[in-house]
């Protein structure tokens, strides 16, 4: 057996002694801190879902407020400082690639002055109460936790000062913390961090006036340029523990064989070949939560191994009859036909209406109009769903790759009826998570399963059918539009008719119109000076498990508005770019409840308007970047897309090179990126360069289609992903310079919408063909 | 029971010959720095090198395994080309989750060992096998030409 023990690893992302400790050496005290902080109510089970459970007369609280639980910005939350001198430095959001362990802990120690060789990371396990709002997700973390956490991080500073005052007796305002120790300055007596800790502890967190933040020219962490990754060295030696390495002594191994249809039921089951597999223990049913299942687990077959191959070999070998149920006759081809029928008729819900579209389209000299299909896509994470549970002493204890700890937390102290406080959920590294894991339904699943096996430790995993079967997936769409043009080719009319089965399928029976939550994903929001605007919602109804994936609705709603324009301009012979910054107007700031975004992605409309005028930059820079106008080869053609999303602004230029068969090159992309002031550039470029490549799947190859309301794709060889030899040869961020006063925006989202839209227009470019309908496989094949 | 040599050290495993050496590494072993992503040769998360030569794990059944000398990522630092992959992977900032790393510098590795100045077409052959979500293709080429002394500019 391997030397290292199992555990030891796991306690390098969570500290020992906590409640996610593995060691069982468990205080408590943060559960009993839950319970008194936070009793259990009906709005927790509504965690994530915007404008859902929020009472009418509570006053509107916007960004990191406005989140379940809110923010905390307490050092004595976060921060701990050992004798020697070791800071560490919880992290309340879950890592999946976007950094957050390496930005937050950075924000902290910059206004800590702590020295960064000597801050450890330390993994929050699901506490809202405690640590605030963990929900990791919606492009939120750093927007939401720069001012608390530069905050916590000062106030920490403040109180060491003062402990160092106190010892030597002398005013406040003649010591100061620099690099992981307080100097009194008129004398030069210095002491460090580990020996004011103890005194610093005792301390009250000082009030807010009494902590002054710095000043941003003093950043020494904030802001920099460096590659530094909290968990690179783990990663490159295989050394780390994400949500499928878990083991504990003792532990089971399980698969589970699920309902292939939205809504099926198993029938029955024969498990005798099964059981012959050797080092399968047990076979047993899982009733599952009928539609809407909100994040619960769906039911099915659970086989239970010595290893996780006993139980996958086990499964293949059940026989099983499932009652499919209403939903075995969802068909993508037809499907896609009612969604196409749909959009082309007038009607459904209004979304957004200004002026009158319809007269205006009746009278214009041109008019122009283009339907727009995008398919379903998954996840596809490279960690499968995975999680592993125990329960002793009636206490379920719970490791897993989840987005949303208290959201896991709370479903499995529901589905198993336990106190709150009888359950924990510790927090892995994530293997990629784009939405999926947000859901709770696998960390259930292994709650569940454990609780059968009489609370001994077993490890749920998920097979890549499994995960691309069962997946919450990005929703279908078909879109129709419309533009009227006056004689002199000024656009005077926009008319955007989308059809896209709801994600509020998930929670509620059959709602069939987008929520606000979806709508506000770039669609109603539409910023472009035009009089004449109409936005129409059909009917689409859902015969799936929808859910958000990175970007979500913007995918669609920015592939359609972003390829129309770039249509409109090549009609009239216009650049596109030029057209584009035409469309766009003055410089203005707009209200976005005033153009029916009720949503504003839960922000203030005061503190982020949507301003045009940093729209328009950069759409300047990525244009200017890219050399936009440069003479280019036969074949060979440049695109561009610009968008809004996640209070973050971004245009890109792609560059396609297309041969003759119609197979592409993209020699280069090109984003400038505005999400104001950023804490790690480098990851923000690297969240940027995934983006390129993840819209680029999209756009290119990626799709899920359903027949008899099974997933057709079972793995990697039928849902195909970008790999290296389709990657972009070199993708260039530019990030637009930005002071530290003006709020941040998101980026792990805002970086996909542009990409399909701008390769399109490149291919268009290039060819002469225009693309409607993702990803383009083999569209190109005969046309060029 | 089967005897593995695995980074150098004989380990014994009681474990069915038809189980995928993944499983064996992962469960068994609790060498858990090998990946599973799909389990029919897909991805490439699970790549470790068998007598030097890179292999799909999840394919690969314990009994082809067996007797032969096997390094994963715990192990790969030990060679040159390795460690410089590792430095490399690093200093370029690849890893985005990092799920996938194992099975990249493992494959990485392979090639560097085949062939220590790779052409793009080199690495694009090479590479295609392992499927990275996070989209870090062009800072792994990036960090393949570091690793070889072939500059960090793409």
């Amino acid at each position: 057996m391997n030397a290292r023990h199992p555990m030891q690893a796991l306690s390098d992302y969570i500290s020992a002694g906590s409640p996610a400790s593995a060691s069982n050496k468990r205080s408590g005290t943060s559960r009993r801190r839950f319970l008194q902080a936070a009793p259990l109510t009906g709005l927790v089970l509504y965690v994530g879902i915007p404008g859902i459970g929020v009472a009418a007369d509570e006053p509107k609280k916007y960004g990191g407020e406005g989140m379940p639980q809110g923010l905390r910005d307490s050092p004595k939350i976060f921060v701990s400082i050992a004798p020697d001198g070791m800071v560490s430095i919880v992290v309340n959001r879950s890592e999946m690639g976007q950094g957050v362990r390496t930005s937050i802990p950075k924000i902290v120690a910059d206004e800590l002055e702590a020295d960064w060789k000597r801050v450890r990371v330390v993994q929050a396990p699901g506490d809202e109460a405690r640590y605030g709002n963990q929900d990791t997700d919606g492009s939120r973390s750093t927007r939401h936790w720069f001012d608390p956490m530069r905050r916590c991080g000062a106030s920490a500073r403040v109180m060491l000062e003062q402990a160092a005052a106190a010892r030597w007796k002398v005013p406040l305002d003649s010591v100061q913390a620099r690099n992981h120790e307080v100097v009194h300055t008129p004398s030069g007596r210095k002491l460090g961090y580990g020996a004011l800790a103890l005194a610093a502890a005792k301390l009250e967190v000082p009030v807010p006036a009494a902590v002054k933040l710095k000043d941003p020219s003093q950043f020494r962490y904030i802001g920099k340029v460096d590659t530094f990754l909290t968990d690179g060295q783990a990663i490159a030696t295989g050394k780390t523990w994400f949500g499928i390495d878990t083991r504990l002594p003792g532990m089971l191994y399980a698969v589970i064989a699920r309902p292939p249809v939205l809504g099926g039921k198993l029938k029955t089951f024969d498990a005798t070949e099964a059981l012959k597999v050797p080092g399968v223990v047990k076979v047993f049913a899982m009733e599952g939560t009928p539609p809407p299942s909100e994040f619960q687990p769906i039911g099915g077959v659970v086989v239970v191994g010595k290893d996780t191959w006993a139980a996958i070999k086990g499964r293949s070998l059940l026989k099983i009859d499932w009652d499919d149920g209403a939903h075995a006759s969802y068909n993508s081809i037809a499907f896609r036909s009612e969604l196409e029928a749909a959009v082309l008729k007038p009607g459904g819900k209004e979304v957004r209406n200004e002026g009158d579209t319809y007269a205006a389209l009746a009278n214009a000299a041109k008019k122009i109009e283009a339907n727009y299909y995008v398919p379903h896509f998954a996840h596809a994470s490279m960690e499968c769903p995975a999680a592993t549970a125990r329960i002793v002493n009636g206490a379920c204890e719970i490791w897993a790759c989840t987005q949303s700890p208290q959201a896991a937390h709370d479903r499995v102290a529901k589905r198993l009826d336990l106190a709150a406080d009888k359950v924990t959920v510790n927090v892995t590294l994530l293997g990629g998570g784009f939405g999926r894991k947000s859901k709770a339904d696998f960390v259930v699943e292994a709650a569940l399963v454990s609780k059968e096996m009489g609370g001994q430790p077993v490890k749920l995993t998920w097979t890549r059918e499994d995960d691309l079967h069962h997946d919450y997936f990005h929703t279908v769409c078909a879109q129709h539009l419309e533009a009227g043009l006056d004689a002199n080719g000024k656009v005077t009319a926009w008319l955007h008719r989308t059809a896209e089965p709801t994600i509020l399928s998930i929670f509620a029976p059959d709602p069939k119109a987008l929520a606000p939550f979806e709508l506000g994903l770039g669609l109603s929001g539409m910023p472009y000076a035009i009089p004449n605007i109409r936005i129409e919602n059909p009917e689409a109804t859902a015969h799936a498990r929808i859910g958000w994936l990175r970007s979500v609705n913007n995918i669609q709603h920015a592939f359609a508005a972003q390829s129309f324009i770039a249509e409109i301009a090549q009609a009239q012979g216009k650049d596109h770019r030029d057209f584009l910054i035409e469309l766009l107007g003055p410089d203005r700031l707009i209200d976005p409840t005033k153009i029916s975004d009720s949503w504003n992605h839960g922000e203030s409309p005061e503190r982020y308007p949507i301003n045009v005028g940093r729209l328009r930059k950069v759409i300047e820079r990525v244009t200017q970047e890219a050399q936009w106008g440069r003479k280019m080869g036969t074949g060979q053609g440049l695109g561009l897309a610009a968008h809004y999303s996640f209070v973050t602004y971004v245009a890109a230029v792609v560059e396609v090179s297309v041969d003759p068969k119609g197979d592409i090159v993209i020699p280069r992309i090109d984003v400038a990126v505005d999400c104001g002031p950023t804490v790690n550039p480098d990851r923000v470029r690297s969240q940027i360069e995934g983006a390129c490549v993840m819209g680029l799947s999209q756009a290119v190859v990626s799709e899920i289609t359903f027949k008899n309301g099974r997933v057709e794709q079972d793995n990697f060889h039928q849902f195909e992903v970008v790999r290296m030899n389709l990657a972009p040869r070199k993708i260039v961020v530019h990030i637009m310079p930005s002071a530290y006063d003006v709020p941040l925006g998101g980026v792990g989202e805002p970086g996909v919408p542009v990409v399909a839209p701008a390769l399109m227009n490149a291919i268009a470019a290039a060819t002469g063909k225009r693309i409607r309908q993702l990803p383009l496989r083999a569209q190109l094949g005969s046309a060029i | 029971m089967t005897t593995l040599t695995v980074n150098g050290k004989a380990t014994n495993v009681t474990a069915p010959d038809d189980t995928p050496l993944l499983w064996v590494l992962r469960d068994h072993v609790g060498l858990t720095g090998t990946k599973f992503g799909c389990g029919m040769a897909l991805c490439g998360a699970c790549t470790v090198h068998l007598e030097g030569s890179p292999v799909r794990s999840c394919q690969t059944p314990l009994s082809a395994a067996a007797g032969k000398k096997i390094t994963t990522i715990e192990g790969v630092g030990a060679t040159q080309a390795g460690k410089a992959v590792q430095v490399a992977w690093l200093k370029i900032g690849v890893p985005q989750c990092g799920y996938c790393q194992s099975g990249q510098i493992m494959s990485a590795t392979a090639l560097l060992q085949a062939n220590p100045k790779p052409s793009d077409a080199d690495i694009d052959q090479a590479m295609s096998g392992n499927i990275c979500r996070c989209g870090t293709y062009t800072r792994i080429r990036t960090a393949i030409k570091s690793a070889a002394g072939m500059g960090d500019a793409s």
